[in-house]
């Protein structure tokens, strides 16, 4: 039987080792020095956002990541949760949710009230937004862990970094940003955000706020957390976060709502997305190695269709 | 020809690199329209990193011009820090410096501009000041040693389009020998015949193109309109006139009635 050894516990690698595991594949994967922490599915925000994330980028991320989404609808169904996206802006670029309008579908615009019914906690805050009621969202830490228990749970098996690679017929490699130094066509692009905790707010779904200088999200989480993100600066520097960068990300949470200023910060977080210059995901395959990488903003978004496309190659369908 | 620092160009339109979908889209534009000249804006983390210049790799082999830029500065240090930086990264003399007064409006600082204009005119740069049409500060960066005026038509990302007609129109009247180029506040290329009209030597442009639908083919359309209020300005365009003035000649017409 074909033997598999797949690089990478980020979420590239996790969902192909799942997608080809279920299929009956012999999997074997490899985990990352610093386990979850080093990859930027670590820091990622776990919106499923198909349409949203179709403002600034191209058809196929759209229909890549409805197909993405059925599929943790059909792995993971209870971690997924379907209360849709809502997208605001500040009474000064209230331009900008029109123009957001314009360039993506599966919304409807919601007036003050209808956003009051949607998010109680900004009622009277804010007077139109964009309600994309079919988007999803997840928690990524949870969805990177489930992954690996399930895997490990039913068979799979998890080994050191730096396997004798020569007793495997098929190797994976989706090892994201390590590749920066040996893909040329690769390039990091630094993310950072923020995990804060408040009781005062509660929110049922990501809250977009339409910003020209950079979109910033924020994703409630279990436990009263709220993930705030994210900054893209051209650069695989992965030093320590800026001011200036948490600055923009307080102001916004500010800005959705006054008591995100009484939260406690419980982590700066700082990610490296590797991508490629078209910000698409690439599936290459070099002799008996398929290397998966430059999901870029959009790993949970697209890793699934990747996986599918890679188990379609690897199984010879 | 329009000549920049003794750099003869052809093409009227430079674009800005920010905010495009992706890197791939930001090439194509520039080919697709014929862009000979590119800004392209620093950050300090953005020099950090071990191939942080992986960004910058791939905009370096358009084979345009580079025009750095101060973007997003709010002091006469930081632009001269982030000035410095840029002529390391990139090997030019060019800046376009942009200090930017106020965080929600983005209008140019133009005190510290004239001062910052001084300091990096002495360390050799050739300076393109992000200015307003106000015609005592253009005339106190040309005293620095400025060469090129590029005064706003509008604020920064509000695709208003010409604001102040009459400023723009007694800045070139005021300034006939100085190239001067419109940034910012541009969102249709109508907006861009019109300033070409006026005699305006050139547009620089960011996000009416990056944030477009299709930011290719808005790049070409925006070229083109450059291209014609250009051709039009250099034509020599008719003054409108309250009355109508017949197309054919009535001298010498039979007189029936």
């Amino acid at each position: 039987m074909n033997k598999i050894l797949i690089k990478g516990t980020g979420i590239g690698g996790l969902t192909a080792a799942y997608e080809l595991f279920i299929r009956g594949a012999d999997v074997t994967i490899t985990t990352l020095d610093n386990g979850f922490s080093n990859s930027a599915s670590w820091y990622a925000g776990g919106m499923l956002a198909p349409y949203c994330e179709r403002e600034g980028t191209e058809q196929i991320i759209e229909d890549l990541g409805i197909k993405g989404m059925k599929w943790w609808d059909q792995t993971l169904p209870e971690f997924v949760l379907h209360n849709g996206t809502l997208v605001i802006a500040t009474a000064r670029d209230i331009a900008e949710l029109d123009r957001f309008s314009v360039r993506t579908k599966g919304h409807e615009k919601v007036d003050a009230r209808e956003l009051g019914n949607l998010e109680p906690c900004l009622a009277g805050r804010f007077q139109k937004g964009l309600f994309y009621a079919t988007e999803a969202h997840l928690d990524p830490r949870e969805i990177l862990r489930e992954l690996k228990n399930r895997l490990e749970h039913e068979g799979a098996c998890f080994v050191a970094p730096n396997q004798d690679e020569s007793q495997y017929d098929t190797i994976i490699d989706a090892t994201g940003r390590e590749r920066l130094s040996f893909d040329e066509e690769l390039r990091g692009v630094r993310g950072e955000m923020l995990l804060i905790r408040t009781s005062d707010i509660n929110l049922s779904r990501p809250i977009r706020l339409l910003h020209p200088r950079i979109p910033l999200y924020i994703v409630p989480r279990k436990d009263n957390l709220f993930m705030i993100g994210a900054t893209m600066i051209e650069t695989d520097n992965c030093g320590p976060a800026t001011a200036y960068s948490m600055m923009e990300l307080l102001n916004a949470a500010y800005t959705v709502h006054s008591a995100f200023a009484q939260a406690e910060i419980i982590e700066i977080g700082i990610g490296i997305r590797p991508a490629y210059a078209d910000n698409l995901p690439r599936v290459k395959r070099i002799d008996n190695t398929i290397f998966i990488n430059g999901f870029y903003r959009h790993g949970y978004l697209l890793a699934p269709a990747i996986a599918v496309q890679v188990a379609d190659m690897v199984l010879n369908y | 020809m329009l000549s920049l620092y003794n750099q003869n160009i052809s093409s009227r339109l430079l674009l800005g690199t920010a905010q495009y979908p992706s890197p791939a889209i930001i090439a194509e534009a520039v080919r697709n329209s014929g862009v000979e000249i590119i800004t392209i804006s620093l950050r300090r983390e953005t020099a950090g990193g071990k191939q942080g210049e992986r960004f910058q790799e791939l905009i370096k082999t358009l084979n345009v011009h580079l025009l750095p830029n101060t973007a997003g500065c709010f002091s006469i240090k930081e632009a001269v820090i982030t000035a410095r930086l840029a002529r390391d990264l990139f090997n030019t003399k060019w800046i376009k410096l942009e200090i930017i007064g106020n965080q929600d409006t983005l209008q140019p600082h133009v005190f510290a501009l004239i001062e910052a204009a001084k300091i990096l005119i002495d360390e050799g740069y050739e300076v393109f000041p992000y200015t307003t049409d106000d015609l005592i500060v253009a005339e106190k960066l040309i005293d620095a040693g400025c060469k090129v005026l590029m005064p706003w038509c509008a604020p920064i990302g509000s695709a208003k389009g010409i604001r102040d007609i009459d400023g723009l129109r007694s800045m070139r009247a005021y300034f006939p020998d100085i190239p001067l180029i419109v940034d910012a506040g541009i969102g249709r290329p109508s907006h861009a015949v019109a300033i070409m009209e006026l005699g305006y030597d050139a547009i620089l442009l960011n996000t009416a193109v990056a944030k477009a639908g299709n930011p290719i083919q808005m790049a070409k359309a925006f070229a083109q309109a450059i291209n014609a209020g250009r051709l039009g300005f250099e034509a020599g365009m008719l003054e409108p006139r309250d009355v109508a003035v017949p197309s054919t000649p009535v001298i010498g017409r039979a007189v029936f009635s």
